[in-house]
This record gives structure tokens, C-alpha cells and sequence, in this order.
């Protein structure tokens, strides 16, 4: 199967196979007018199998959400048809308005106008916690 | 600008500084009188509290400050749908300082992110409590003579008791601390309380029997089972008198235990015990008064 290589754009390689449709529900790539290519089972050594998403056009990405949902994705930045900057990602300190604390008992439960706001408090197991009530996510 | 959300917020010296401060209005109340004189205070309660806001007022009015506020949330403007971070943004114009209780976790910390003067938690639901824990410091400094190389038993609940919280996140600071947690299994302490000990490597056991452990504690906190924590009022009528601490019980304790209750009580301290000399509750009342006049007055030199 072959997709045309882009020329300018983000390549956003080494997704968890399976993971690449909830990219793209994060991301709200399907809000873009340029091309956006997944594919999905792609041979890899190192992963058995990943999936890939190519957008065709320099669009700005928010790594923080990306990171939490995926740490292990790399982001090739394509500029000229070559690779231009390759980002690694890790699992951010803090999480504005991506995830929603559940604890009826937080003050966000109440105060719409709160932002949703978790720091990450165990690296190892990727657990966060609400800055407010501490519930865990 | 500095405010209490949660006690950890403070280092151990800010924190030996507020209880070394106490020490002296104790002794020395004369001298700080007229301290605080053409300050306010704002006690904003959307809880009902007793203790808690007179031990507030009584601080700042015996330093020559003035206070105002409510008592609760029907009388302020939440009954007409302002939302929280309006008020403190309204009331924040009004005063120098504000002590907040709110019966959700978190309110004071949403309430500090806007407000123009300090905030102090005076109590966020079940999570955090922290001039309670100044109060306890100062008592378990006071009767022990020392924070630190001390086995702590906690009674009662412990899972929604959040003065207890409070207690073992300043307590797990000091070096040589050991806990002891005593409660039935559905009101244990939250994970997030147990994984951080488990984390910095903090003894702690777990019980359930006070008698199994009682010879074992320097100082012995209880607390009341909470109603108002309960959605489901069965459940609070199956576990309210689980553990209730009477002479009997006492007859396992070290001479030198000090027993503390950040109060009210219910029936989980049998008034007979009032008259043993380990009871320190009633200390811990009065120092409440004066650990919160130096926090005010530590928080005001910093805003």
C-alpha cells in the first residue's frame, strides 16, 4: 500500500497500534481542510505492529495532549519533503482542561468556569492527580 | 502574597515560626493587643462551623482587628447563584485577609487562584484542614515537647476525616514519625494519603482494634464519624460508634500519652476520660486561638 510523501506537514509516527482514531478525535484533525492520511497495522520492528497519521500541512499540535495519550509517539516535523525536527514526547507535568475530575465532591463539580487541572504525581504508572481534590486519574 | 490551602504549602520552619510565634501570644497576649488594629478579617463559611469561625474571629478581634462575613451559605450571595470565584473576587475588595470553609474539596484553592488578599482553608470538605493540623502541631509540640521520633495513632474516620489528613501530611515531615491508623475497613485513609507514605517510606500500620495497638502510641487522635460526610445515612448509623475511647480502653495506654480530638465530639471520647491528665483536647481548643493569630499575622507580614 503506498501514501504519497508530504512536503510540508507533521508525520506523527510509533501510535500504540488501534490508538490512531482517538488521535485523531484529540487532535480534532477531522476539523482540517488539507489531507490527512492513517494508516493503521504497519509493520514495525520495534513496536510488532504501530499505526501512523500524516497531515499535509504545518498545523499546530497541542504535545501535551498527545504526550498523555500516548508518551511513546515520535512527531516528525516535514519541511521540503524531509524531516525537519523529530520530537519525542514524554508524559506532560500538567494537564489543562484534557481530562475531567469525577469527584463529586470537587469544586469543579459545581464551578463551570474552573479549568480541569491534573499534575502528574507517579511518573512510573502515569498516574495524575486533580490539583483540587487530589482524586486520581 | 502567601496563602494556607494545605498545610504541606508550608515549610517546617514557616511552620515552627507560626508555632514558636503561638508560644509567645500564649504567654504574652497583652503585647499584641493592638497588632492587628484597622485590619479585616473575612470569615466566608458555606459550611456551618462553630469552632472553627469563632476560633477565627476570636484571633483576629484579640488583636485589635475587625471581622465580617457569613455564617452560611444561605446568607451570602451563592444562594442567588454567584458562582464561588465571584464572591471571593467581591470579598477579596472588602478586607486584608480571608479564612473560607466550603463543603467542596478544592473551593479555597479555586478561591486563592483570584482572590487579591490571602486565603486560609478553615476546611474543604473532607479533604484538607490545615489550621486545625497548625492547632494539633502546636498541642502534640506543646504536651511532647518535640514533632519528631513519635508513633501517632489515628482513630475513627480517617476517610473522610480530613483533619486527618491534614495531621499526616505535616506529621510525615518530622524524622522518626510512625503511624497508626485505626479504623473499620470502609472508612480508612484515601489512597492518595497511603501511597505518598508508601512513597517517602513512612511506617505506617493498619487496624482495626484500638486496644491491639493503644500501648504502643505517644499520642492517640480521635475523631467523630461525620454525618454530614455520608450520601447514605445507613451507613453512618452502622459505623458512628464504632470506637469509643473510655477509661477502660485507657487502662492499655502509656502513662504518657497525650490524647487529642479536634472536637466537637459525639460520644467517641467518654466524658470520664476528660479528667485523666493525658486528656489534651481542651488544650488543644485554646491553642487554636492563638495559633491562628499568628497565622494571620504571618500571612498579613507577607502580603
Amino acid at each position: 500500500m503506498n501514501i504519497d510523501s508530504i512536503k510540508r506537514g507533521i508525520v506523527l509516527d510509533h501510535i500504540r497500534a488501534g490508538r490512531s482514531m482517538d488521535l485523531y478525535r484529540y487532535l480534532r484533525l477531522d476539523e482540517l481542510e488539507c489531507s490527512v492520511a492513517i494508516i493503521k497495522n504497519v509493520k514495525s520492528n520495534a513496536m510488532g505492529r504501530k499505526d501512523i497519521i500524516k497531515v499535509d500541512d504545518d498545523i499546530s499540535i497541542d504535545l501535551d495532549v498527545l504526550g498523555y495519550i500516548d508518551p511513546g509517539i515520535t512527531v516528525n516535523i516535514i519541511e521540503n519533503g524531509a524531516v525537519k525536527e523529530k520530537k519525542h514526547l514524554s508524559l506532560p507535568e500538567k494537564l489543562t482542561n484534557i481530562i475531567h475530575c469525577k469527584n463529586p465532591r470537587c469544586i469543579t463539580s459545581v464551578e463551570p468556569a474552573l479549568d480541569h487541572v491534573f499534575v502528574l504525581s507517579d511518573r512510573e504508572k502515569g498516574v495524575y492527580r486533580c490539583i483540587y481534590c487530589d482524586s486520581k486519574h | 502574597m502567601r496563602h494556607l490551602i494545605n498545610i504541606t504549602d508550608f515549610s517546617t520552619g514557616e511552620i515552627e515560626s507560626i508555632l514558636d510565634l503561638a508560644d509567645l501570644m500564649l504567654s504574652h497576649p497583652e503585647k499584641y493587643r493592638e497588632s492587628q488594629r484597622g485590619r479585616i478579617l473575612a470569615t466566608l463559611f458555606f459550611e456551618p462551623s462553630t469552632r472553627t469561625r469563632l476560633s477565627f474571629e476570636s484571633a483576629m478581634l484579640s488583636m485589635g482587628g475587625s471581622v465580617l462575613g457569613f455564617a452560611t451559605a444561605d446568607s451570602s450571595s451563592t444562594s442567588k447563584g454567584e458562582s464561588l470565584t465571584d464572591t471571593i473576587h467581591t470579598v477579596s475588595c472588602y478586607c486584608d485577609i480571608i479564612a473560607m470553609r466550603h463543603p467542596k474539596e478544592g473551593a479555597p484553592l479555586a478561591g486563592s487562584l483570584i482572590s487579591e488578599v490571602p486565603v486560609i482553608n478553615a476546611g474543604d470538605g473532607g479533604h484538607n484542614h490545615p489550621t486545625q493540623t497548625l492547632t494539633d502541631l502546636m498541642t502534640i509540640r506543646r504536651e511532647k515537647g518535640r514533632l519528631d521520633r513519635l508513633t501517632v495513632g489515628m482513630c475513627g474516620d480517617l476517610k473522610f476525616g480530613r483533619t486527618v489528613h491534614s495531621l499526616i501530611g505535616a506529621m510525615s515531615r518530622y524524622k522518626g514519625v510512625d503511624f497508626v491508623l485505626i479504623s473499620p475497613p470502609e472508612l480508612r485513609v484515601p489512597d492518595y494519603v497511603t501511597s505518598r507514605l508508601k512513597a517517602e517510606g513512612i511506617p505506617y500500620t493498619e487496624a482495626e482494634s484500638m486496644e491491639s495497638v493503644m500501648d504502643r502510641l505517644d499520642v492517640l487522635y480521635m475523631t467523630r464519624v461525620q454525618r454530614e460526610r455520608f450520601f447514605n445515612e445507613a451507613d453512618y448509623i452502622r459505623l458512628k460508634d464504632t470506637y469509643i475511647l473510655d477509661t477502660d480502653k485507657l487502662r492499655f495506654a502509656r502513662d504518657d500519652l497525650s490524647i487529642l480530638h479536634p472536637l466537637p465530639r459525639v460520644n467517641e471520647i467518654s466524658v470520664k476520660v476528660d479528667a485523666d491528665p493525658r486528656a489534651a483536647y481542651f488544650k488543644q481548643v485554646k491553642n487554636g486561638r492563638y495559633v491562628r493569630m499568628a497565622l494571620i499575622t504571618k500571612l498579613l507580614e507577607q502580603a
